[in-house]
Formats: structure tokens, C-alpha cells, sequence
């Protein structure tokens, strides 16, 4: 279930019309206002019903393999010289990914509906693959939405799709990168409304999409509370996980809310670093604005207009964040920072060749940053590193940085 | 009286239905959009909707996001809109102009700013497309003041409590979309449409205009003999693309591109 005992003390949120203080709500065009209400309803509904949330656990057990472990990185450790480092192990959930914890969820909500199409967006192609993957289970129909450049870069990915009987739908307009493909969705969604449930991929978007991707990813944060308890005897010091759109630092960070000892860290993608203005930081370095759905930080033009943005990670090459990310970052209780392409090369290599585990190059920002953090602090403090995935899919990025042909 | 009602109540008064062409300002260039604008009203236009182009036009089919990426390929602004309806103005008084857009250019330049500067350029009325009334109410105060008027859509999809609630909170014409869906998308079915159009009937004496899949004498003859008028967008701003870039425009070409107005402005006032 949700944690609503969290919610009733200082970072409550989203009110009725889906608003983390000045953030969120729900702006889109009147075509879609019908499908975001009746989704809102049946959520509330949803969410109040221990049945519903028995389905998803018993899901996220036996076919995603949760709990996913706590694991100690003592090499990793010993490297950074600090802090004890631990990474919450999503790279080991089914798909690969942290994704797959809402797309289960969300494909609860669409058989519930009684839909019998599935869309969605893609970035890096993980939640492509994660709603591709719960779609077959369930026997829906499902198109994938990716922008042309993602889908080069991602093309494992991209055949992992169509192995699970997807369509996947090469975007053009645009920057031809993931904001393009949400664009995309909600053209179809518009278009197929009846039909079909949009399974957004990340904890933005119109209301109740942020609350509900919320919702769904956090049992990252409630596992990690319960086994760092069990592990550590106490809370960790920091926590860290990297934020394009923010759905894994969400889960991991929400129960943590209200325990005012832990200190959270957003790690956002920094490019060739936030000084070029080539990076997909907004929280780092935007301004508040309105695209796809919701009031949030935006990387926006003086006139506006949605900036071209620049990550060596598609998952986190996204021009905005979710809204519940803008007003913790207003409220300071989550600390946003940037690592730059090179920071978190080094950090997916680092992490490959001391501990065997190769990291999603999304996943890997949160590594850079979680370095330079523990060596600053204490051997005795600790630090949860929420590794959102798994680098498979990044090998052939890598290798081409590297000047290598698969 | 704003220019929109004075625009409507006279049509209604010689039984003629609006007819409201929807092209992208700065597609292709600003000064060929000024010269459109003065054609499109030698051919029959009421009300001329201008799309400010915005970089993620979401709303929208294939035909108008490939004019907004050519007015943004040559960086129009928001700024630059409002100019071109002043200019605009010092010729034209009686044409009703209404902005059509979405909301994050606007936020950029700050409601109060964005406001002020539609009101001095001559623009008669706001729409836009991803502002629903329950977000607007910051704007719509602004509006009011000023005399702009703040208009809203209906859908197929929209309840009738909602409609209710729009219907509250809308001035100058109610914009019912056709069909689900992206502007420039699919076939209407008219029955559907009329009664819509009739259920709204109750709810606003504003004038309800039809939009969304409207592409040609035909389809505007139809949807005119049930609303108050039509809006006809893609098939106007497809003709645009054809003139491929290409400056400054004879007369002739323009003409060509209006065509599908002039055909539609003949076919609504057939008796």
C-alpha cells in the first residue's frame, strides 16, 4: 500500500487536482481530460484496495523477484575511502530495470479498465521492454513509442520489444529523443482513447500519473528501509539515485521523507557538463514551465520553447523532471547535483571491474556522484546508491565511446 | 463589446456562419503570414486563429507540427506573434485575431506581461490548448480585465458536468473538437457532432464554432448547417507548406493557398 502514514507529515502530496505545491496538475488539451479523470478516479479507488495491492505483491515477488538485495560494495567502498557504499540491487528485478515495478502495477490498473491496448514512451528502451514484458503476460497489444535517435542507440532494446510482440514506433519530429515520444503517446492516447491505457513510464506527466509511478516505485525505498534496519541497525546517512525523469529516485526517497537524518541527493545528467549548456539538468540549472501535463522545471529557451537536450544516457536525456522532484528541490529537502558524461563513464567502469556489476549508464551518474560523496564522510556512515539498472543494453554505447565496433 | 461578439452577433444578425482559417504565424516567415492574413480576409474570414509555434505541440497531427517546426526553424517568438498582429492592425480593425497555443511560451513571458502585450497588439482572444479552466484561474482574471477573451475546448470525450464548467468559464466562442483525436486527424461523424452541438446549446449562448478534421467545402458545409461556424486548420496550413519556402509570393499564390477557404466561405453561404 501506499504510504499515506508518510504523507500526513510535511511532504504531503499531490492535493485533489494533482499539485505538489506549485508543481504538477493536470495541463493537457480537452481530448484528454476525460482519460486523465477517469484514470484519476479509478486510482483513488484503487489505491484503497487491499486486493489490488495483494495482486501487485504477490507479482512483484514471483515474477519480478523481489525483494531485490541491500548489497554491501566493500570494494567499491574502499575505493571511494569513506562512507560504507551500498547499492540497492533493481539491476537484478526481472527486465533489468526499476521499471518494471510500475508496469506491473500499471498493467493491474489497465486490466481493471477492462483496456485492451497498451502504449507507451521510451528513453533508453528499459520501460519499453518493462511495458512490452508485462503486456505479453497479459495478452494486451502493445506500441512503443521511441525517438529515431534512441532507437540507434539502444537497439538491443529495441529488439527485445518486438521479441515480446510490440510494436515499436520510430519517432521523427522533434529532437527525435524521448520528450518526442511522449509527444507521440499522447497523440495516440488522444486518438485511441476508448481503447487503450497509456502506461507512462516515469513519475511525470498529467495527474495522477506522478502520485500513481510514485506510488508503484516505492517499494525501492520501503525494502531499503526495512534492510537497512536489518543490515546496517539503523538508517543510512544518504541516499543517492540519478533523476531524469525521477521515478527511481522517487521510490527510493519518499518513505525516507520524513526521517530528517537522512540526506537525499538527485543526481541529474550534467552532459559535457552544466557550464556547456550541453546536459539534461533541469533541476540544476531550468526554470519552472509547463510541458507534457504538468508545472515543473523545465530546460526552456527566453522564448519558451524546449530546449534540444544532451546526456550520454537516453534514460535520463529528458528536458524535464517530475513535479514532485521541483518542490522537494523548493523545499530543500532533497539535494539535486549533476555528474557530467565522462564522471559517469569512469564511475560504469569503476563499478564493472571492483564489483562484477555492470551498471545501466544511468545508473552509473549515481555512482559518480555517490563517490565523491562518501569520501567525504565517515567510514562509519553509509550510503544507499539505488542501482536502477542493468548495462547490458549501454555495451555497444560504451564501446563506440571507446572507439570499438561490436 | 469585444471584437469576437461584434464579429459573431453580426454574422448571426445576416445569418452567416463564422468562418475561422487556424494557420502557424512564422510559417513559413512572418511577413508571408501578415500577407495570408489579409488574403484569408478578401476571401471570407470572420476570425483568423494564429498558432504560436511551440517546440512540443502535442495537441496536434503531422500537417501542423510540420508548420510549427518551420516557423521554429526560423526562431519565431512569442514576442514576434504580438508584433505581427499590431502590424496586422494598422490596417485591419475589423477582423477578429485570436492566439492559439500552448501554455509554456506564455508562462515564459509571465501572464501579466503576455496579457498586457495581446491587449496593446489588438488580439481579441486566447486560446490555449493544454490550459484546462481548472488551471487557468491565474490567467483568466487578466483576461477579463483587459477584455480578451479566454476560449476553451469541448470533446466528444468531455462530460456534460464539465461541460458545464467550461462552458462557465469561456468567452467569446465555445471550440468544438470534432472527433477524438490530433487536429487534422479522421472523419467526422455529423450526427454525433449535432448532438453535441445541441446539448451544449443549453449550457452557453456563446456562438459554438466546429475544428479538428474540417478540410474542405464539403466537410465546412456540413458542420456549418449545425454550429455557428467552423475552423479549417491543416488543410489551409498543408497548402502553406507547398509554398516550400519560396519569397517574396506573387498575389497568385497566395490566392492559391486561401483557396479552401474562399471554396468553404462559398459553400456556407449557399442558401
Amino acid at each position: 500500500m501506499p504510504d499515506t502514514q508518510q504523507q500526513s507529515v510535511g511532504f504531503a502530496g499531490p492535493d485533489r487536482l494533482g499539485h505538489f505545491g506549485p508543481y504538477g496538475g493536470t495541463f493537457v488539451g480537452e481530448t484528454l481530460v476525460a482519460a486523465v479523470e477517469e484514470l484519476a478516479a479509478v486510482y483513488e479507488e484503487v489505491s484503497k484496495d487491499p486486493e489490488f495491492w495483494a495482486e501487485y505483491d504477490h507479482d512483484l515477488k514471483y515474477y519480478v523477484g523481489r525483494p531485490s538485495p541491500l548489497y554491501l560494495a566493500e570494494r567499491l567502498t574502499a575505493k571511494a575511502g569513506g562512507a560504507k557504499i551500498y547499492l540497492k540491487r533493481e539491476d537484478l528485478n526481472h527486465t533489468g530495470a526499476h521499471k518494471v515495478n510500475n508496469t506491473i502495477g500499471q498493467a493491474l490498473l489497465a486490466k481493471r479498465m477492462g483496456k485492451t491496448r497498451i502504449i507507451a514512451e521510451t528513453g533508453a528502451g528499459q520501460h519499453g521492454v518493462a511495458s512490452a514484458t508485462v503486456a505479453a503476460r497479459l495478452g494486451l497489444e502493445c506500441f512503443v513509442y521511441m525517438g529515431a535517435e534512441d532507437i540507434q542507440r539502444q537497439a538491443p532494446n529495441v529488439y527485445r520489444m518486438k521479441l515480446l510482440g510490440a510494436t515499436v514506433v520510430s519517432v521523427e519530429s522533434g529532437s527525435r529523443t524521448l520528450k518526442d515520444a511522449m509527444n507521440e503517446a499522447l497523440r495516440d492516447w488522444a486518438t485511441n482513447v476508448d481503447s487503450t491505457y497509456y502506461i507512462i513510464g516515469t513519475v511525470a506527466g498529467p495527474h495522477p500519473y506522478p502520485q500513481l509511478v510514485r506510488d508503484f516505485q516505492c517499494i525501492i525505498g520501503r525494502e531499503t528501509r526495512e534492510q537497512s534496519l536489518e543490515q546496517l541497525d539503523q538508517l543510512p546517512d544518504a541516499l543517492v539515485a540519478c533523476v531524469g525523469g525521477g521515478s527511481n529516485a522517487i521510490g527510493l526517497f519518499h518513505p525516507f521523507l520524513n526521517d530528517t537524518s537522512v540526506a537525499m541527493y538527485g543526481v541529474e545528467a550534467g552532459g559535457d557538463g552544466i557550464e556547456t549548456g550541453r546536459h539534461a539538468a533541469p533541476l540544476s540549472s531550468g526554470v519552472p514551465g509547463v510541458l507534457h501535463g504538468n508545472r515543473t522545471y523545465l530546460m526552456t529557451d527566453a522564448g519558451g520553447q524546449i530546449m534540444e537536450t544532451h546526456s550520454v544516457s537516453a534514460g535520463l536525456d529528458y528536458p524535464g523532471v517530475g513535479p514532485e522532484h521541483a518542490w522537494l528541490k523548493d523545499l530543500k529537502r532533497v539535494n539535486y547535483v549533476a555528474a557530467t558524461d565522462a564522471e559517469a563513464m569512469q564511475a560504469f567502469h569503476q563499478l564493472t571491474r571492483l564489483e562484477g556489476i555492470i551498471p545501466a549508464l544511468e545508473s552509473a551518474h549515481a555512482v559518480a556522484y555517490a563517490m565523491k560523496l562518501a569520501a567525504t564522510m565517515a567510514p562509519e556512515q553509509s550510503i544507499v546508491i539505488n542501482l536502477s539498472g542493468r548495462g547490458d543494453k549501454d555495451i555497444q554505447t560504451v564501446a563506440k565511446l571507446e572507439g570499438l565496433t561490436l | 463589446m469585444s471584437r469576437i461578439s461584434e464579429v459573431s452577433s453580426t454574422a448571426a444578425q445576416q445569418g452567416r456562419k463564422l468562418l475561422i482559417p487556424y494557420l502557424v504565424a512564422g510559417d513559413p516567415d512572418l511577413e508571408t503570414t501578415l500577407k495570408l492574413m489579409h488574403q484569408l480576409v478578401d476571401d471570407g474570414a470572420d476570425i483568423i486563429e494564429l498558432g504560436v509555434p511551440f517546440s512540443d505541440p502535442s495537441s496536434d497531427g503531422p500537417v501542423i507540427q510540420k508548420g510549427v517546426e518551420r516557423a521554429l526553424s526560423r526562431g519565431t517568438t512569442l514576442v514576434e506573434v504580438l508584433a505581427l498582429v499590431a502590424d496586422f492592425r494598422t490596417t485591419n480593425k475589423h477582423t477578429a485575431i485570436v492566439l492559439m497555443g500552448y501554455l509554456n511560451p506564455v508562462e515564459r513571458m509571465g501572464y501579466a506581461h503576455f496579457v498586457e502585450g495581446a491587449s496593446s497588439a489588438g488580439v481579441d482572444g486566447v486560446l490555449i490548448v493544454d490550459l484546462p479552466p481548472s488551471e487557468a484561474s491565474a490567467i483568466k482574471p487578466l483576461m477579463d480585465t483587459k477584455g480578451i477573451d479566454t476560449i476553451f475546448l469541448v470533446a466528444p470525450t468531455t462530460t456534460d458536468a464539465r461541460a458545464a464548467q467550461i462552458a462557465a468559464n469561456c468567452t467569446g466562442y465555445l471550440y468544438y473538437v470534432s472527433l477524438k483525436g490530433v487536429t487534422g486527424a479522421a472523419l467526422i461523424d455529423t450526427e454525433s457532432v449535432r448532438q453535441s452541438i445541441e446539448k451544449l446549446r443549453r449550457l452557453s449562448d456563446l456562438p459554438i464554432v466546429i475544428g479538428f478534421g474540417i478540410k474542405d467545402a464539403a466537410s465546412a458545409k456540413a458542420m456549418g448547417s449545425i454550429a455557428d461556424g467552423v475552423i479549417i486548420g491543416s488543410a489551409l496550413v498543408e497548402k502553406i507548406a507547398e509554398l516550400n519556402g519560396e519569397t517574396p509570393h506573387t498575389v497568385e499564390r497566395l490566392r492559391a493557398v486561401s483557396e479552401v477557404i474562399r471554396l468553404a466561405r462559398g459553400a456556407l453561404d449557399e442558401r
